[in-house]
């Protein structure tokens, strides 16, 4: 059954088309992950899909609700992590999350078990009555996920979740994505982290001026481009970028003092770099061979801007 | 959406405000003081009858009261980052304003009744009309805290630029509602100004409860009240709806 889906949207501020006809449908307990560089529409559309803001045309749909004739009735469907979305600072943790479970209409017995369980698992317990202006950004984020899966959300919106977070946060925060999603939670995420959405997500979308260029699984996307593929290798001497010129390689460029050498063939240029080492009398240092790379099919599918 | 989801988030959105924005000893203790500033700016010293001073002191403290922070809150939040948030919970912009005028309302209710009870303590003065007084009381709050988020309709981030417009608005009734000049003795432009401004209905109403003479018969006021209630709602919503992503 199909979780959310997104028809024709569209969305203009002023003469700025931010959202162009986006259209997508995300499947009931899918991690699905929207990518796209800064400007592209992510932010807007994850607004347009939580009813924050009202498109100007085309339909969203959540859980078979139309949100735009029942917005409160989709709402309740789902837990909003927004970009800006942060908690109340003159609240302490758990006033926080009482206030959010108040808004899902959740009463004080249940408020108390499912706060509770919250706060022990996202490491919050000891600071519950703290207030949250003494918090880390991390532990701030931690109240902000607590908030938004208070009331065990049918889908969970997350934008930007793990920005600008110490590496414990980041971890904990992917673990609880994960944990929400085995209980048959689906996750919208988008996120600037490509090796975060290749790790979590199913399928990834990647938007550009407010135009979708690809929606499909990770590992497709990666093979979108054969050259996505290389070969890293360093020597002992320096040697000039014109020693490598072949067929069988599209591209080349440098990383500190190693070579990467894109191909859609890498068992010919690794026997082509080794042939080259043997004729110069150089010797191979390290020689690595890279699978096709999600950053690369997104920086090309984006047009070089990450 | 079912009219007690709506219920529940206006009186959530209160319970939030008044929690965060109006329990605080500084707002408190300025909501107290301030009436007793104005006393002892507008009466002491001066030769004025209590009963022509008091209706229009008790109005004005109701609506500086109700009027006070409402302006405030959403450009707080929406530089705290927590706006957005708020719109994502199941609200709707309606919800929203109702529950920032409930907030606004019940504290301009509890510092006014603070005020006349300790006025009734210290005071020589009888209450004619305790209908016509509470009626007052529950309109005028409703219209003022209604005034107040209507003023936050700009949606700016700064707070400080909404203090100051806020100023600019509440100030200048003061002047033309029959607080400092009856309005039996209002003459000319000043008559004319005195029927545009909701507090002069107040004040009248004020009069009425407490034994003074009212100019206007109740009905008059209390429809008055009602339509600057709507008034104000409406136009907030839509500036609302309008302005709701500018500043965040």
């Amino acid at each position: 059954m199909v979780a959310i889906r997104a028809e024709s949207l569209q969305k203009k501020f002023g003469k700025i088309i931010a959202v162009d006809n986006v259209s997508f449908d995300v499947e009931e307990g899918e991690i699905f992950g929207f990518l796209g560089p800064n400007g592209a529409g992510k932010t807007t559309t994850i607004r347009l899909l939580t009813g924050i803001l009202t498109p100007d045309a085309g339909n969203v749909t959540i859980e078979g609700i139309n949100l735009g004739n029942n917005p409160i009735e989709a709402k309740m469907m789902m837990g909003v992590i927004p970009e800006t979305g942060n908690v109340y600072v003159d609240l302490t943790a758990k006033q926080n999350m009482y206030l959010a479970g108040k808004y899902y209409g959740m009463t004080k017995e249940v408020l108390k078990k499912k706060s509770e369980g919250l706060l022990s698992h996202l490491g919050l317990y000891e600071r519950r009555n703290d207030h949250v202006k003494t918090f880390s950004k991390g532990m701030r984020q931690r109240v902000s996920i607590a908030c938004a899966i208070i009331h065990s959300p049918n889908i969970l919106f997350l934008d930007e979740p793990t920005e600008g977070l110490d590496v414990q946060s980041r971890r904990l925060v992917i673990e609880t994505i994960n944990q929400m999603n085995e209980t048959g939670c689906t996750v919208f995420l988008t996120t600037h982290n490509i090796e975060e959405a290749n790790k979590l997500c199913e399928r990834v979308c990647i938007i550009d001026k407010g135009k979708i260029v690809a929606i499909d699984n990770p590992e497709k996307l990666k093979n979108t481009f054969d050259e996505t593929q290389s070969i890293e290798v360093s020597f002992n001497k320096k040697v000039k970028r014109d020693l490598f010129a072949s067929d069988f390689i599209s591209k080349i460029d440098t990383s500190g003092d190693k070579w990467l050498l894109y191909t859609n063939n890498p068992d010919k240029v690794v026997k082509h770099v080794v042939a080259l080492a043997e004729k110069n009398g150089l010797r191979i240092i390290s020689i690595t061979t890279c699978g096709p790379s999600l950053e690369e099919a997104f920086v090309r599918l984006t047009g070089g801007k990450e | 959406m079912s009219s007690s989801v709506f219920l529940r988030g206006v009186l959530v959105t209160a319970e939030k405000n008044i929690k965060i924005y109006y329990n605080k000893a500084p707002v408190l203790i300025f909501g107290l003081l301030f009436p007793l500033f104005m006393f002892f700016a507008f009466y002491m010293g001066r030769k004025i009858e209590l009963s022509v001073f008091l209706p229009g002191f008790l109005a004005m403290t109701l609506f500086f009261t109700s009027s006070s922070v409402g302006p405030l809150i959403t450009p707080w939040e929406k530089q705290a980052g927590t706006y957005e948030r708020l719109l994502s919970f199941p609200v709707s912009v309606n919800t929203v304003i109702l529950g920032d005028v409930v907030a606004g309302s019940l504290f301009g209710f509890i510092i006014t009744s603070v005020v006349m009870i300790v006025c009734a303590i210290f005071l020589d003065f009888v209450v004619t009309n305790i209908v016509v007084l509470v009626v007052a009381m529950i309109l005028g709050t409703l219209c003022f805290a209604s005034l107040g988020v209507l003023l936050a309709s700009p949606s700016v981030r700064s707070p400080s630029h909404i203090m100051m417009f806020s100023s600019l608005i509440r100030f200048p009734l003061i002047f033309i509602s029959g607080i400092f000049i009856p309005l039996q003795e209002l003459r000319g432009t000043g008559r004319i100004l005195s029927y545009i401004s909701p507090l002069t209905y107040l004040v009248d109403m004020f009069h009425a409860g407490l034994g003074g003479t009212s100019v206007f018969p109740f009905a008059v006021d209390l429809l008055v009240l009602i339509f600057f209630i709507c008034g104000f709602l409406f136009i907030a919503t839509l500036f609302y709806k309008r302005n709701m992503m500018k500043g965040l």
